[in-house]
């Protein structure tokens, strides 16, 4: 017989859950051994574990035949979970039941015709204590369910913050930036002071930026200020720059170098292949309930047809990626030809002027 | 020993840097130009003749193996009249790729930060060699060598894409689709590229550089800078009269230039 590989895969940890299992169905055949002395212990131990055993292969095992597939548990959501669950209970009384009735020689089927009362106090029993189980489980197999959640998200985080510095202190930009310094400190050592500054402060911000969620866009205005004063040192007179924040945005939360892979993206790819380079704009615009940001280049526009692949692999989708994070679904970033006379590229950010909070 | 040099670099610190470093190294050695591109690089050395061309690797528009090549293609070949081509110094940042496939070709490099010591060295060499020079010639075929070397050095070529299977060309309103095996010649054409059929041609508005790594390289042979020929549809490589070798094609009546680069393909086998 083939097993569907998502059960091969889940077998381990239905083979963790057996003791569990066997150990809660021991529990409650000695609890009710002592509170019914009608039967003998080996019959009520038999008796709960097939019901037990049963119901729970049918369950754990059985979602994975005729569950829902798709669904991360493969029992689908709400009211189909349940019916699942009832299903699973229910069935696992009955067949329980007959193999203990075939063990103890006695007939619960007669039970039910004889003394009706009796019956239903003892099924019912049966079934409260099979849900009150199936409950635990349920209840802990979510909880994991949120963690594995909450952690993978964490992992991204974390993997976002990790490419963020690399791309910062990717070798060929240091190794530039070192360069340019050097020549400065025998042509114009006070120039070469103020450059070393704006350096120092930029890789300060790179390094916050893994550690801090937000901070007010004034920030990040100087912090692409001092990014683009090293280009433009770089590329001397290829780099014109313009950056325009608002007072009534300065203050606005965004998070730390958000817009940082956009600028690298509209001096790298747009300016560079540019022989006479052109000039990078940042603004800041409020519009309603958005606040607008834009980063806008004169260079050699967007490929055409087939966009280029990104080489680094860092930028615009790192880019989406934080804002759906922070954002959930109510923050936009799109790619456009600019529409005027200069031509090259913009990038718009519209994002709401307060993160989602994170779902509790 | 007195010579000239070109520096080609598209960071003005840099070549200040490099210029200022190269002063006090060797007084003598005279920097004619100073560019900050790479097409700027290939005009001003044809035009000044220098002995020496240090060509930073990342610039705008051409890059500096791109301007070696295009320099060693259009250089005059005219031996014993005191024009030989000129020592090329590559100038790179930390480029593992770069430095591994100008160790395979043997070519000289300097890394940025420019480090004195090293520079000092460099400029030993191309000092004697300088020397060696003025005695022997053939400068430019031993250039060739290297620089074919250094273009077949894996890391230099961008990772070749999925290749092409069709062209698509805008033709007015409508796109036409050539497939890649009806096509005899791609011919490169300011920003765009010819694509020449035994039917008709099409202008597409992509450059030769971004094409090339989408063409099967057995299929089509690159003979120039400028031009990439299905080698199939080569009938003869001929030398015409000024002792250039020019291919005739099947099916098209161009007869595309072979440069000294790709010269070496052409021989009775």
């Amino acid at each position: 017989m083939k097993l569907p590989p998502d059960l091969r895969q889940e077998l381990p940890a239905i083979a963790r859950r057996a003791p569990v299992v066997l150990g809660l169905n021991t529990a409650v055949a000695l609890l009710m051994w002592h509170f019914m002395e009608h039967r003998r212990l080996d019959e009520q131990l038999v008796n709960v574990h097939a019901i037990g055993v049963t119901s729970w292969l049918l369950i754990d095992v059985g979602r994975f035949f005729f569950g829902q597939p798709g669904s991360p548990d493969r029992m689908g959501h709400g009211w189909r979970k349940l019916l699942f669950l009832a299903f699973g209970i229910v069935t696992g009384y009955i067949a329980g039941t007959l193999v203990s009735d075939a063990y103890s020689g006695r007939s619960t089927w007669a039970l039910l015709r004889q003394a009706p009362d009796a019956f239903l106090s003892l099924a019912g029993l049966s079934l409260l204590i099979g849900s009150a189980i199936v409950y635990f489980f349920y209840t802990r197999g979510e909880l994991q369910y949120h963690r594995a959640q909450a952690e993978a998200a964490h992992r991204e985080a974390l993997e976002t913050q990790l490419k963020l510095l690399e791309s910062q202190l990717e070798p060929h930009m240091l190794f530039n930036t070192l360069a340019n310094l050097r020549a400065l400190i025998a042509l114009d050592p006070p120039r070469a002071q103020a450059m070393l500054d704006r350096m120092i402060a930029f890789l300060r911000a790179t390094l916050n930026a893994s550690r801090t969620e937000l901070h007010p866009l004034r920030l990040e205005f100087e912090r692409l200020a001092d990014y683009l004063e090293l280009m433009r040192i770089r590329m001397g007179d290829r780099l014109a720059t313009r950056l325009e924040l608002p007072p009534a945005c300065a203050g606005l939360p965004v998070p730390p170098l958000l817009l940082q892979p956009l600028v690298e993206n509209a001096i790298k790819h747009g300016l560079e292949p540019c022989v006479d380079g052109g000039r990078v704009e940042v603004s800041a615009a409020l519009d309603g309930d958005r606040l607008v940001l834009r980063v806008r280049d004169t260079g050699v526009g967007l490929p055409h047809p087939t966009p280029a692949a990104d080489g680094d692999g860092f930028g615009l989708d790192q880019v989406r990626r934080r804002l759906s994070t922070m954002y959930g679904g109510r923050a936009t970033l799109r790619l456009v030809p600019a529409d005027d006379a200069a031509g090259g590229t913009l990038a718009e950010i519209r994002l709401p002027l307060s993160p989602t909070p994170p779902e509790a | 020993m007195h010579a000239t040099a070109l520096i080609a670099e598209d960071e003005p610190l840099l070549a200040a840097a490099l210029a200022a470093e190269l002063q006090r190294l060797w007084p003598e050695l005279q920097v004619v130009a100073t560019v900050g591109h790479g097409a700027a690089a290939v005009e001003q050395a044809l035009a000044l003749r220098p002995d020496i061309c240090f060509l930073d690797i990342r610039m705008p528009g051409q890059n500096g193996i791109e301007a070696a090549q295009a320099l060693a293609e259009d250089w005059p070949d005219d031996a014993g009249t005191g024009a030989p081509f000129p020592l090329i110094v590559f100038v790179t940042a930390y480029e593992q790729y770069a430095l591994q496939a100008f160790q395979a070709a043997a070519v000289d490099y300097v890394l940025k930060p420019v480090d004195p010591a090293r520079l000092a060295q460099t400029c030993a060499r191309l000092r004697s060699r300088l020397a060696q020079r003025a005695g022997t010639g053939q400068p430019l075929e031993a250039a060739v060598a290297q620089l074919r070397a250094l273009l077949q050095a894996p890391g230099l070529a961008p990772a070749g894409a999925e290749p092409l299977q069709v062209i698509q060309a805008g033709v007015g309103q409508a796109i036409h689709m050539v497939p890649v095996t009806e096509v005899i010649c791609f011919e490169a054409a300011d920003k765009y590229v010819r694509v020449l059929t035994a039917e008709r041609e099409y202008l597409i508005r992509t450059s030769l550089r971004e094409l090339l790594p989408r063409l099967d390289p057995q299929q089509f042979w690159l003979v120039h800078r400028g031009v990439v020929v299905r080698a199939t549809a080569i009938e003869a490589a001929v030398r015409d009269e000024t002792g250039k070798l020019r291919l005739h094609l099947r099916g098209r009546p161009e007869r595309p230039v072979v440069s000294r680069i790709h010269a070496h393909r052409f021989r009775p086998m």
